[in-house]
């Protein structure tokens, strides 16, 4: 992952200005704007609207354009995610195996509604078309960690255990 | 040495694998246990995961299914220590007639490493017979022979049009010009399937071999692996592979000695279905919107940045380093007349034995259903299978017979596509499984053809209002119409196929449509605006249960009495139907 590698350094951690100066290694490099908003959306969790002007001088394409991209991938974000990014699988396998059932309840547990994010800034909810993990479905994943053969109850436990685990840290 | 592997695919790795592993990994360290402790890709039965393969000295292989860390101790004290087998926790190995025939109908060839090597240690794809065709083919064959190898094994794209391979390759090769790029797409976006992700996963290196073997046939010196960033662990995998190739100079200057270069770049997707699609993936790869382009010409004349190129998918390349060295002549001898070789399925749904399968192509649907899949979970009944995902089609279970391969499948309205089967049951209703892919395809329609961008909104619209019990007379003869309209003016394989679904739907399933529009009923008691909820009064003991969840107080009742649910306030919610524990409430 060399883009994500380059902008995980430590200098570049320091906000927009590190920022800035990491992505003049991209200069020239052919179809380079997909990697870079991917790099800054692993940096920042989405894509600020002061990076896209800097990016815009990168690759030399107007705002405009790259907005146009950033808006037809679902994968890119224009606004900040929450501390938890909730993925609700809804794939074929999932869909007939009750998936939406499991989004109805994690909408009710959490209030919030379809790619919304909750008011104390924890959970950002979003549903995906497919995860892959078809064998197990229902499938969520929270973050990094999957889970599967979900059902409503089991649903309300996990989403219980990571709001305790929000509110004491220092127990996760 | 005994050996211990631990199945760590996505799947395995979601069911608990990882901590599987690690409870293995402490009790080994802290019993000082003499056993080798192995992880390996997917094993392909993942409605067992967590998977684990013990081998012992004298070459017994045990498979075990279900494993959680609680286990992990009996099985390292009797298994490893004692050499005891636990009969009732393997899945595997003990006593072929006890197994069930997950595996008997299967041939592994693209899958022939999976769950077997190590992903991660190119030494064991090497020891397995890996890039020894890579070799040959540099030694012994030049690129027009090795196209007429793949020319004559009769491999079809596995992506889901099924073009042949080696014409694509001869396509490639011939068109003009010194720069060539070859392409991967493992933009696997198909919501029910993932082949590809459990090949990228588990074979990572057979993937890269068949791109080397087929970048020299087209003359290519660099290559490109456009693959869905949701599938973390493959990237992370591709990303390994290709550098420890590089560092063994199987990748970059002079490959193996000869005159050969390529190097292989990761470009991860962006989550955008369309981009599945050759011509907006080479879109995409160009860091632009992926929007599909009118062909001619077509990627092999005019490809990435404008030079030809060659596009195919994972499990065609997969399949390539196994041709060269078993030979055109038995990958063809498996198979039809026009389907040769085995594919991937990826086996899901309302299945009892949910994943990953390869089987020769001519199968019948309920060999793989029942044999292989062991029929559909619960005892209920096996209504419809859904191949080709939201450009393919239900085939109903009254064609079980039917036999796998391209012209059959295409035959029936839905299509080969990459390998999803999604099987469904009398729970499931039909016109709602048209409306999710509908709503599927409209959601992911670029919006470059008016009828891709508008018409499945209106046919997605009329499909709702089916659902809803809103539906009116002439809504079936619109929607065919519409089908009609948007299949022929897109440019497309996405709006072309998008129709599918309902037409397959609309063929063999038509009296539910007809029952949701005309009775205003849904027949698999599944879409809630259709639906009545009644308590069973000799079977309500009067619990209050039903009437505590209720979110919307329709249901009266005192404590130990029967209780009674008021039509006019219900939302239809079926929280109470899942509730009550003496089956009290039926909806209908």
């Amino acid at each position: 992952m060399k883009a994500n590698d380059k902008l995980n350094a430590p200098h570049a951690k320091n906000g927009l200005a590190g920022f800035k100066v990491e992505l003049w290694n991209y200069e020239g490099e052919q179809g380079a704007l997909i990697p870079i908003l991917q790099a800054a959306q692993d940096t920042y969790g989405y894509i600020p609207e002061s990076a896209i002007d800097q990016i815009g001088e990168i690759v030399g394409l107007p705002a405009a354009e790259i907005y146009g991209v950033i808006t037809f991938y679902s994968q890119f974000r224009l606004k900040p995610l929450g501390k938890y990014l909730v993925k609700i699988c809804d794939g074929t396998a999932c869909h007939v195996n009750g998936s939406e059932r499991i989004a109805g309840v994690i909408e009710d547990e959490l209030q919030a509604s379809g790619n919304d994010t909750t008011e104390d800034g924890l959970f950002t909810l979003q549903k995906v078309a497919c995860l892959g993990c078809c064998s197990l479905s229902p499938v969520i994943m929270i973050n990094d960690e999957t889970y599967g053969r979900l059902t409503p109850k089991k649903v309300q436990q996990l989403l219980k255990e990571y709001k305790t685990k929000a509110q004491n840290p220092q127990t996760a | 040495m005994k050996t211990i592997k631990v199945g760590l695919g996505t799947c395995g790795v979601s069911a608990g694998g990882e901590k599987v592993y690690a409870a293995l990994k402490n009790e080994i360290a802290r019993e000082k246990i003499p056993v080798k402790l192995l992880e390996t890709g997917c094993m392909g039965n993942c409605y067992q995961e967590v998977l684990i393969e013990v081998s012992d000295e004298k070459g017994n292989d045990y498979m075990y299914g279900n494993v959680t860390p609680d286990k992990v101790k009996r099985i390292l004290d009797e298994q490893i220590r004692q050499d005891k087998p636990i009969a009732e926790w393997i899945v595997k190995g003990l006593d072929a007639e006890m197994e069930d025939t997950f595996f008997a109908k299967q041939k592994r060839i693209v899958l022939r490493n999976c769950g077997i090597i190590d992903p991660n240690a190119i030494d064991e794809y090497v020891a397995h017979g890996g890039y020894q065709a890579i070799q040959k083919v540099l030694k012994e064959y030049t690129p027009e022979q090795v196209i007429e190898i793949v020319l004559k094994s009769g491999l079809r794209g596995r992506g889901g049009a099924g073009f042949l391979t080696g014409m694509k390759w001869r396509f490639c090769r011939q068109a003009a010009g010194d720069k060539k790029y070859i392409i991967c797409n493992a933009d696997e976006g198909d919501p029910g399937a993932f082949m590809d992700r459990s090949t990228l996963e588990s074979d990572p290196h057979s993937v890269l071999e068949g791109m080397m073997i087929c970048a020299y046939a087209c003359g290519a010196d660099e290559a490109y692996i456009y693959v869905r960033a949701e599938y973390p662990m493959a990237v992370r995998r591709l990303h390994h592979s290709i550098r420890k190739a590089e560092e063994k100079g199987f990748l970059g200057k002079n490959i193996f000695g000869s005159k050969m270069n390529l190097s292989i770049h990761i470009k991860e997707g962006a989550g955008a279905f369309v981009c599945g699609e050759e011509t907006a993936l080479i879109a995409s790869i160009e860091g632009k919107r992926g929007m599909p382009r009118f062909r001619p010409p077509f990627p092999a004349q005019k490809g990435l940045w404008g030079k030809p190129t060659n596009i195919n998918n994972v499990e065609t390349y997969a399949n390539i380093a196994w041709i060269i060295t078993s030979g055109a002549e038995a990958f063809a001898a498996m198979g039809t007349e026009n389907s040769k070789g085995t594919k991937v399925f990826a086996l899901a749904g309302k299945i009892a034995r949910g994943g990953l399968v390869e089987v020769p192509m001519g199968l019948t649907i309920n060999e793989i259903i029942y044999d292989i899949g062991g029929g559909i979970r619960d005892n209920k009944k096996f209504k419809a299978v859904q191949m080709g995902g939201p450009s393919g089609g239900c085939i109903p279970a009254s064609m079980g017979d039917l036999q796998i391969d391209y012209q059959q499948i295409n035959k029936t309205g839905a299509i080969m596509g990459s390998g999803g089967m999604v099987v469904m049951d009398e729970t499931t209703c039909m016109v709602e499984m048209a409306k999710f892919f509908l709503r599927f395809t409209q959601d992911e329609s670029c919006g470059k053809c008016t009828f891709c961008r508008i018409g499945t909104k209106r046919m997605l619209e009329i499909l709702e209002r089916i659902t809803d019990g809103k539906g009116q007379a002439g809504d079936i003869e619109l929607l065919e119409s519409l089908a009609d309209k948007i299949r022929n003016n897109t440019i497309c394989g996405l709006g072309q196929t998008a129709p599918n679904p309902v037409l397959t739907t609309l063929k063999y399933f038509r009296d539910e449509y007809e029952t949701h529009i005309r009775d205003k009923k849904c027949p698999a008691h599944s879409c809630a605006p259709l639906l009545t909820f009644t308590i069973l009064e000799d079977k309500c003991t009067g619990c209050t249960l039903c009437a505590r969840v209720c979110p919307a107080a329709a249901i009266s009742g005192e404590k130990k009495k029967v209780h009674k649910i008021d039509p006019a306030i219900c939302i239809k919610c079926g929280k109470c139907f899942e509730t009550c524990n003496f089956k009290a409430i039926i909806k209908d």
